[in-house]
């Protein structure tokens, strides 16, 4: 076990190498930023090229990108054009994309789950339908659309909610933008669930603990979720990532400053130093948890083991 | 528990008292005309680009903070435009190039700390200084020495303040410029030129994590990228003192959703609204929605550089292009009339004895597709049979109206293929590719005045080599003009040199108009007196929150 998590550990380092690469050279590629911070006017020579040399836009690309590693690894992850360090604005940006993967994944977990147990066991019944056909819709509409809806209903019309997310973004406030981050996946989770759990519950082993008299509800938990969670875990697992950094669009709309609002506008100002640090970072959250699902696996089945 | 219903009841009662006397309270005051003065209210915003230095910013949204928290020698008025004395008490000259410049007593900035004349002249050396890396060291570029503190060619600069400012006494100082420039008093109202306190040089992140500055409200709190509250200071010695108690700006990624917000009644003012929105305004605010003409033309320009845009004839064909689009429809159906056809190279909000002349563009502005049709072919047709306009695609509906503007030519032109839109993905990269000249037909140019004078709108754009001739432009007839309008001492014979240097531009149509942009906003049924000045920006010390 120990030495399949150094082995895993290892091949990160490459994974990792090539990503921000790439990263960097695609943000490079859409040119120099500095002409974009003075407006619909040229900046001033003299000025633009201090700040070139600054911000090190003056040298080759290869060497932008070397100094930029080499001070990560020392916790630097430069300034953005405001004046405010990358560092500074990772620490406002992430606890509340977090907090916001956190509802998203709860309601993936939570509903997706209990619908997915639900309508595999009642395979055909109305039950079945009008879940599936619900997923249906929801997989089939895009998420500003559900987003903007939901914003209009509950906070306009009605007035349950506020439209928007205030800029401390606690819990409670993020729960309607989770459901709407969380929608597509859980749609999917349900899916998965079903059919995984309709496979499994004609299994052998399914069989003989319903036949050995044990109650139904451990069968269904013990035997028959256990591992018909497999697939669900590897998808939850690598949507954590996908989530954090996906999350531009509803944290557009519900106007979270989380990392998605902080990628956009490094995006728009070009801002190199913004944009490959919190890609840097999402990278690592991506291959972490999708170590940790791998981890999971043996611990939900015990015929896969690691060594 | 009885006890706590008691102490319920006594507190609504206590409440409802307050209430009453608090609108009493209004109504004798008069002047605060039944807002409550100590009321705040909220605002959109949006994350300013560049640290909230005066000098390093370019943009309306550290715009609108500088301009609550500080006041220049010179202010515009919020209704007419004007420059109109704040600071200074007087600001005289001889020959239109040395200044002296008296600074009114009894001002000081919030933390305490006097106004002098030393307060100007360490801000502007701050601001001119190329090692600051201020984006607007360019509006002392006319001072003397200004070679000195930031030498164009990148070389290393070989002082620090500027030679041309003297601080005399403790009120007064003198500005010696390296030309005549009559109107420079009036360009004095632009952020750049406001006094910083002590503290600023001193304690430079201190006084970012927290601007101190000498307007009518003072910083009370800032958290980067989320919100700015600002409450009003009460020793502030001007007469324009805030009408309500402060206001918090909360940043907005999105405009819909500060539109939204505005809806549910969670934000008090909106000073964009989106255009997706335009349509349903009226029906959602109705009289609570403002329009009103801002400092910024939009046109479209040429690369000069390029043989096929600069030889004989080709401004006939530029003047066809002009003839060809259909500026009354587009601003009707795509901007829902909050642009405005334009009719010269200026701006409605100079007025008239600023130097906005309506009408000055003449024919070369109405829509005729047959003289459009003559023009082109009389110029030798379009270079490369085909014009691309260029513009950015990320920001402002530009897609929209390049589109409009494009079908509007090819219709007048009868040819399906004279026009198309050539979109560059950022803002960044298109101010790139302008830069590099590697523009090949018209390209969008948007044009928001620094301060409102009819010089503005002229010399930064069309002058031989200035800072924003992107066009790369150059007409000695032009420049002559410009620089006889400078050295004039009467404003109104300035003025009319300046328009007389416009209609060089129009004959040689150096950039096609296309529209005026206004400036819109809409807020909740607790504010009234809510006016936009003529950079767009909320007059934020008038507005009464009830």
């Amino acid at each position: 076990m120990g030495r399949y998590v150094i082995r895993r550990l290892l091949q990160m380092i490459p994974v990792f190498v090539g990503a921000t690469l790439l990263i960097f050279l695609m943000v490079n590629v859409m040119g120099d930023p500095i002409a974009g911070l003075c407006g619909d006017r040229k900046c001033d020579p003299a000025t633009a090229a201090q700040l070139r040399r600054e911000f090190g836009l003056d040298k080759p690309v290869w060497q932008q990108y070397l100094t930029y590693m080499g001070n990560v690894f020392t916790g630097d992850f430069g300034t953005a054009f405001n004046g405010q360090e990358v560092t500074e604005l990772m620490a406002s940006a992430f606890p509340v994309t977090i907090r916001l993967t956190i509802v998203a994944i709860l309601f993936e977990i939570v509903i997706g789950i209990t619908f997915g147990v639900v309508t595999g066991l009642r395979r055909g019944r109305p039950v079945d339908t009008g879940v599936l056909l619900t997923t249906l819709v929801v997989i089939s509409v895009p998420t500003f659309v559900t987003g903007l809806l939901l914003q209009l209903l509950l906070g306009v019309e009605w007035g349950w909610i506020s439209p928007s997310v205030s800029s401390d973004a606690p819990f409670g406030e993020l729960i309607v933008p989770g459901l709407v981050l969380a929608s597509v996946s859980l749609a999917y989770v349900t899916r998965l669930t079903r059919t995984s759990i309709a496979e499994n519950a004609r299994g052998d082993y399914v069989r003989t603990a319903v036949a050995k008299g044990l109650p139904r509800h451990r069968v269904i938990r013990k035997h028959l979720l256990r591992n018909s969670l497999i697939p669900v875990v590897t998808f939850i697992g690598t949507d954590i990532g996908a989530l954090m950094g996906g999350a531009i669009v509803t944290e557009r709309i519900f106007n979270i400053h989380g990392v998605g609002y902080q990628l956009y506008q490094g995006i728009l100002r070009q801002n190199t130093q913004t944009v490959v640090g919190f890609v840097t970072v999402l990278v690592l959250v991506f291959l972490v948890a999708n170590l940790l699902v791998d981890l999971l696996y043996a611990v939900l089945d015990p015929r896969i083991r690691y060594a | 528990m009885r006890g706590a219903t008691h102490a319920r009841w006594a507190a609504g009662a206590v409440a409802v008292a307050l209430a009453a006397t608090g609108c009493g309270g209004g109504d004798s005051g008069g002047s605060s005309g039944g807002g409550d003065s100590g009321a705040v209210l909220s605002s959109s915003w949006g994350d300013p680009q560049n640290p909230l230095e005066p000098a390093n910013t370019n943009e309306v949204q550290g715009g609108k903070v500088l301009d609550m928290i500080f006041r220049g020698l010179k202010r515009y008025n919020a209704k007419t435009g004007a420059a109109e004395d704040m600071l200074a008490e007087k600001i005289e000259t001889t020959d239109s190039q040395n200044f002296t410049i008296t600074v009114k007593d009894g001002w000081t900035f919030s933390n305490g700390e006097k106004v002098t004349a030393k307060s100007f002249v360490d801000a502007w050396n701050y601001g001119a200084s190329l090692k600051n890396n201020q984006k607007n060291a360019y509006f002392f570029e006319y001072i003397q020495g200004y070679d000195k503190v930031h030498p164009s060619d990148g070389s290393k600069q070989t002082a620090d303040t500027l030679s041309g400012l003297k601080v005399v006494d403790d009120r007064t100082f003198t500005v010696a410029l390296t030309q005549k420039f009559s109107t420079f008093p009036d360009t004095l109202g632009y952020n750049a030129y406001v006094p910083l306190p002590q503290s600023f040089f001193t304690d430079h992140k201190a006084w970012l994590a927290k601007p101190v500055g000498n307007g009518p409200y003072a910083v009370d709190s800032y958290t980067k990228g989320s919100q700015l509250s600002v409450r009003k200071w009460d020793g502030y010695p001007g007469e324009d003192k805030a009408q309500n108690g402060g206001v918090d700006l909360k940043v907005y990624t999105d405009n819909n959703t500060a539109y939204t917000d505005l809806l549910a009644g969670n934000l008090d003012l909106v000073d964009d609204v989106p255009a997706a929105q335009l349509k349903n305004v009226q029906a959602d605010l109705g009289d609570r929605y403002i329009n009103t003409p801002a400092g910024i033309i939009q046109t479209l320009s040429f690369p000069f550089y390029d043989k096929a845009w600069n030889k004989p004839g080709s401004e006939k064909v530029r003047e066809g292009l002009s003839r060809a689009i259909d500026r009354d429809q587009i601003t009707d159906t795509i901007f829902q009339k909050t642009r405005t056809p334009a009719t010269d190279w200026t701006s409605p909000v100079l007025g008239e004895d600023g130097g906005y002349k309506e009408g000055l563009c003449g024919d070369a502005c109405e829509y005729d597709a047959d003289a459009a049709k003559k023009l082109v072919k009389e110029g030798g047709g379009l270079p490369g049979g085909q014009v691309k306009i260029t513009y950015n695609a990320d920001t402002g509906s530009h897609k929209q109206w390049v589109d409009a503007v494009c079908n509007s030519i090819n219709n007048a032109l009868d040819n399906d293929q004279a026009c198309v839109g050539n979109p560059v993905g950022t803002f960044a990269d298109y101010r790139n590719q302008i830069t590099e000249r590697k523009m090949s037909g018209p390209f969008r140019a948007g044009w928001q005045m620094d301060y409102p004078l009819i010089q503005n709108f002229l010399q930064p754009l069309y002058y031989t080599n200035a800072s924003s001739n992107d066009g790369k432009w150059s007409n000695a007839d032009f420049d002559k003009l410009v620089n006889e309008a400078n050295a004039e001492e009467d404003t109104a014979k300035a003025v009319q040199k300046f328009q007389q240097a416009e209609e060089v531009v129009r004959d040689n149509m150096a950039a096609i108009p296309l529209w005026y942009q206004n400036g819109s906003a809409g807020y909740s049924q607790r504010l009234s007196n809510v006016s936009l000045n003529p950079f767009s920006v909320p007059v934020y010390d008038q507005i009464k929150v009830s």
